[in-house]
């Protein structure tokens, strides 16, 4: 396969975040194939940390590397006698060094996680609202939901929070007036062209539409969070008994 | 042996450096608010300086301290007693069994750091004893202090044991026996207000109007009530971009100052969320970030830029100072 090295696609952009942390931007648009190249590096980075380097954070367009300008310093000053250099130049350096090593394939196939969904009554009180603003019924608000496949753009606002695209229009839905005070762990909700689940119990003004019986965050596991930037979503319609029987077996 | 907490103060919980590695599972890194003074706190009796120690907030605890102990407190005065005699901080004392500390009236600085030699006995969460607050993680079951916790001790290393004895055989009447030597130096600003905070231009700088560039420059802004671990809110000229502007979400960091629409600054602090869409005006140097830790709702600042590459500069410096003062307190202690 012949793919181009992403460090000469245009539109990369690096740029220091204070002292200790480098941004890389690969575009100012929001799509899948933007978020590809962000993976890329992520994949790499994962693999292949360099020395130095404390962790990435993967968004949307971007990725943040942190890293401890301390060591940067020590282990790159001794080798290149390049006493003057910033931390960042040197930072920056190694991640265009990163990037000539890797294309498009780095990213991978996405994984695709099944989330299961108990769709409406008492878990999803706002399902009724969302059908009657978008002149729906309720199973056609819960087939649309669930027979969309959601990229995880990026993980943030709560751990384990999934920043998801790719919900139809047709189920676009405001955000209350008034948010709610608490919302239970596990909600499915929508707001506007979003849709997401909940992680911990948090307030919020999501429309809420159903829950799910999985655990997004799991503090005591490798990786804490279920899903990761990068992955696919299908949301699956399970009956209230299911969704019992599932949280049962997790206990 | 333990510590009993008779008072809990106003916001006490266990912090150590932070929560590393976790950001892009949405786990933020929380720790101390003043990871200056928890270094220092715990160099002063021993200990690694990263270990967990108490970040004591304004109203600070009264203690009842259940063994012989070594202690040094860092960070804010915030009045710290023993048997109702004031106690002195940035210096290992030693304290008898079944005395109480308590904190008093606040003198400077908002948040003190208390560390034990050998530390508190936390599991760590995600490899760090940092409480989290939000998720009801880490630290003391994942929560501030309550009256009636009892915090475990570990016992000290034998090298802060022997001061610990040291200090322990000179102890005759009187509840705490200090060292003579101290830390001569804090980055807390007693006197004079507005606080110059150093920051570098942040992302978005030039989208902002030309009169809200002048005044994030020249105006002084007030640390408002509504300022916590997550960031500090800060009250006075409104800042307006120069246009709308389409933001995407990415990562933020800390002392990462963003300006949501309202237009009053936010320093984002230890318990920032790892992205956030809103604009970027500045980035607060590494070395300031402690001073404005310690600020108190109320306080004025005002911004004056830096370039990144004299921050980087000021903080090795402050890195290597660190280094040097671990190795002459390790003399100190032998």
């Amino acid at each position: 396969m012949n793919q181009t090295p992403l460090s000469v696609n245009a539109g990369i952009e690096m740029l220091p975040v204070g002292e200790s942390a480098i941004v890389i931007e690969f575009g100012k648009t929001i799509s899948p194939a933007i978020h590809q190249k962000v993976r890329a590096l992520a994949r790499y980075l994962d693999s292949y940390p360099f020395p130095g380097m404390v962790e990435y954070v993967a968004a949307y367009t971007s990725i943040t590397v942190f890293y401890d300008p301390v060591i940067i310093k020590n282990r790159n000053d001794n080798q290149e006698k390049a006493g003057n250099r910033l931390s960042y130049t040197i930072v920056s350096g190694l991640i265009e060094e990163c990037m000539s090593k890797l294309d498009d394939s780095f990213a991978g196939q996405a994984r695709i996680v099944e989330i299961p969904v108990c769709y409406g009554g008492d878990f999803g009180p706002d399902i009724e609202y969302v059908a009657e603003y978008n002149k729906l019924t309720v199973s056609e608000v819960i087939e649309i939901h669930s027979s969309g496949q959601y990229l995880v753009y990026m993980i943030g606002f709560a751990p384990g929070f999934p920043y998801v695209g790719g919900m139809s229009e047709r189920i676009s839905t405001p955000r209350r007036q008034s948010p709610r005070m608490s919302i239970p762990a596990g909600t499915v909700g929508i707001a506007g062209m979003q849709t997401g689940v909940y992680p911990i119990v948090t307030p919020g003004g999501w429309q809420l539409i159903g829950r799910t019986p999985l655990a997004l965050f799991r503090p005591n596991e490798y990786p804490p969070s279920l899903l990761q930037s990068g992955d696919i979503v299908r949301f699956c319609p399970i009956s209230y008994k299911e969704f019992m029987d599932y949280k049962g077996e997790g206990q | 042996m333990s510590i009993k907490v008779l008072r809990p103060g106003l916001l006490t919980s266990i912090q150590d450096l932070g929560r590393y590695g976790y950001q892009k599972h949405g786990v933020i890194v929380s720790g101390a608010m003043d990871s200056y003074s928890l270094r220092m706190a715990n160099l002063l009796v021993g200990n690694k300086e990263d270990q967990a120690v108490l970040e004591i907030t304004l109203v600070g605890p009264a203690l009842l301290i259940e063994k012989d102990i070594l202690l040094a407190i860092t960070g804010g005065d915030l009045s710290p007693t023993v048997g109702g005699k004031p106690i002195p901080m940035y210096r290992p004392v030693f304290l008898k069994k079944g005395c109480i500390l308590q904190f008093g009236a606040r003198k400077s600085g908002c948040r003190s750091y208390l560390a034990i030699a050998g530390g508190y006995n936390i599991s760590e969460v995600m490899r760090s004893a940092s409480t989290y607050l939000r998720a009801g993680l880490g630290g003391f079951e994942g929560r501030a202090l309550q009256v009636d916790d009892v915090l475990q001790l570990k016992d000290p290393q034998e090298k802060n044991a022997s001061l610990l004895r040291q200090l322990a055989s000179s102890s005759s009447a009187s509840s705490y026996v200090s060292t003579k030597w101290f830390l001569g130096r804090s980055h807390i600003p007693q006197e004079g207000e507005p606080v110059k905070i150093r920051v570098m231009r942040g992302r978005q700088f030039e989208q902002f109007s030309g009169d809200s560039k002048d005044a994030f420059w020249n105006c002084p802004f007030q640390v408002s009530s509504q300022s916590d671990r997550m960031g500090y809110r800060l009250s006075g000229t409104a800042l307006k971009l120069a246009e709308p502007l389409e933001m995407i979400s990415e990562a933020v960091s800390l002392g990462t100052v963003q300006v949501p629409p309202d237009g009053n600054p936010i320093i984002l602090l230890a318990d920032r969320q790892t992205v956030g869409g809103y604009p970027k005006i500045a980035q607060v140097a590494l070395v300031d970030v402690a001073v404005v830790a310690q600020l108190k709702p109320g306080s004025k600042i005002c911004f004056q830029e830096i370039s990144l590459r004299e921050a980087e500069r000021l903080y090795l410096i402050r890195e290597q100072e660190i280094q040097t003062l671990q190795r002459a307190i390790r003399l100190k202690m032998q």
